[in-house]
């Protein structure tokens, strides 16, 4: 069979979401937030819940998270998401809304807002994209940082005796009673897309439903802040961040 | 032998050539091309056309939703 002959509207499996804007993304080639966009993108798109979601955008490098998924956003100041969350959902419960958070949003500067709307049951979606750095300020040690990772402020690797260890912040959320669901994904191969997309479709089912607060985290590679080619940072994640992060579920009620 | 047979179509001015499908693929359909796209990046391409077996992991995994997957049942 010729190319041409394969290439038919009726043959067609998988392509770009609509919901996806043309807008290039300005992620690093390779970029882990992209895949999650995509995802996020298309699971909105299935369940058709476009007009009723809200997504609250965070600082970091997904700051212009808003140009490229065409749903109704908001702006939240660094860390600031789930309380910008909170009001949302709690002014129109009816709405399905999520956050998107870096580790540095999430488990540095927005760990009370993380806690507490984690605590308060709030009825959204997080979605934390945990690459173990700053991305967007040029690749700073996070919470997250594993132990002996070299980072523009740990350029020797963390040392743990000074700057304490890499927070399992996901499994601290987990044990909090407003939680009804935690998992930790990947989105670096094809079947790893399929999980991570089938937990962000029951995190905005659950945020639908009020059943409290859901926490997708992504364990991603920012490969430029780790200084390696996307597949050697894909490599690497798969050897050094899942032991410190294994992956699966982590609270499913 | 029934085998799915497939092609993909690369958005070649969203491609950023991360490579990502490149590894990604079972079939190692996809190479870069010498050519540059207009920001400068070598945009993936279908090098081994025949193999394609249209099981989209290349798209998958694809950053910037740049690739479209398309199957036929081959019998
Ligand atoms: C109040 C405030 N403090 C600090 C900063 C600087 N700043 C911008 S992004 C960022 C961290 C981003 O890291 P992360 O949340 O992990 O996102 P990533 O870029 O890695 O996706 C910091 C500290 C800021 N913009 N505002
Ligand atoms: S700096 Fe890191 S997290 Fe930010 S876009 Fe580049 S690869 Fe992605
Ligand atoms: S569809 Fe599958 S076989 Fe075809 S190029 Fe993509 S990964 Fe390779
Ligand atoms: S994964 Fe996407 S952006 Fe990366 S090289 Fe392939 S087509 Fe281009
Ligand atoms: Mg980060």
């Amino acid at each position: 069979m010729t190319l041409e002959e394969i290439i038919k509207p009726e043959n067609r499996i998988y392509g770009k979401t609509p919901l996806l804007t043309e807008t290039p993304m300005h992620y690093c080639p390779g970029c882990s937030h992209g895949v999650v966009h995509k995802l996020i993108a298309e699971v909105i798109e299935e369940m058709n819940i476009a007009e009723k979601t809200v997504g609250i955008a965070p600082v970091g490098c997904a700051v212009f998270a808003y140009n490229y998924i065409d749903i109704d956003w908001q702006e939240a100041a660094h860390g600031r998401a789930p309380a910008l969350a909170t009001a949302v959902k709690r002014l129109n419960p009816d709405n399905c809304v999520f956050t998107y958070q870096g580790d540095g949003d999430l488990a540095a500067i927005g760990t009370a807002e993380t806690i507490h709307a984690c605590n308060r049951g709030e009825n959204i979606a997080i979605f934390f994209i945990n690459n173990g750095i700053y991305g967007m300020t040029g690749g700073q040690m996070a919470p997250t940082t594993l132990e002996g990772m070299k980072t523009a402020t740990c350029p020797n690797g963390r040392d743990v005796s000074m700057e304490g260890y890499p927070l399992k912040i996901s499994d601290m959320l987990a044990i909090l009673d407003g939680t009804c669901y935690v998992t930790r994904q990947a989105v670096h191969t094809a079947a790893a897309t399929a999980r991570t997309k089938k937990a962000i479709r029951k995190a905005l089912e659950n945020s639908m439903n009020s059943k409290g607060t859901s926490v997708v985290e992504i364990v991603s590679t920012c490969n430029s802040g780790w200084k390696m080619t996307p597949h050697q940072a894909n490599k690497w994640m798969v050897e050094n961040m899942f032991p410190a992060y294994p992956l699966g579920d982590l609270k499913d009620r | 032998m029934a085998k799915n047979r497939g092609a993909v179509v690369i958005d070649i001015e969203r491609c950023k050539g991360c490579q990502l499908c490149k590894e990604a693929c079972p079939s190692k359909v996809l190479s870069m091309n010498i050519e540059a796209n207009s920001k400068g990046y070598h945009y993936a391409y279908m090098e081994v056309t025949e193999a394609c077996t249209g099981c989209a992991s290349c798209a998958y995994v694809c950053p910037d939703a740049c690739i479209t997957v398309y199957r036929v049942k081959n019998d």
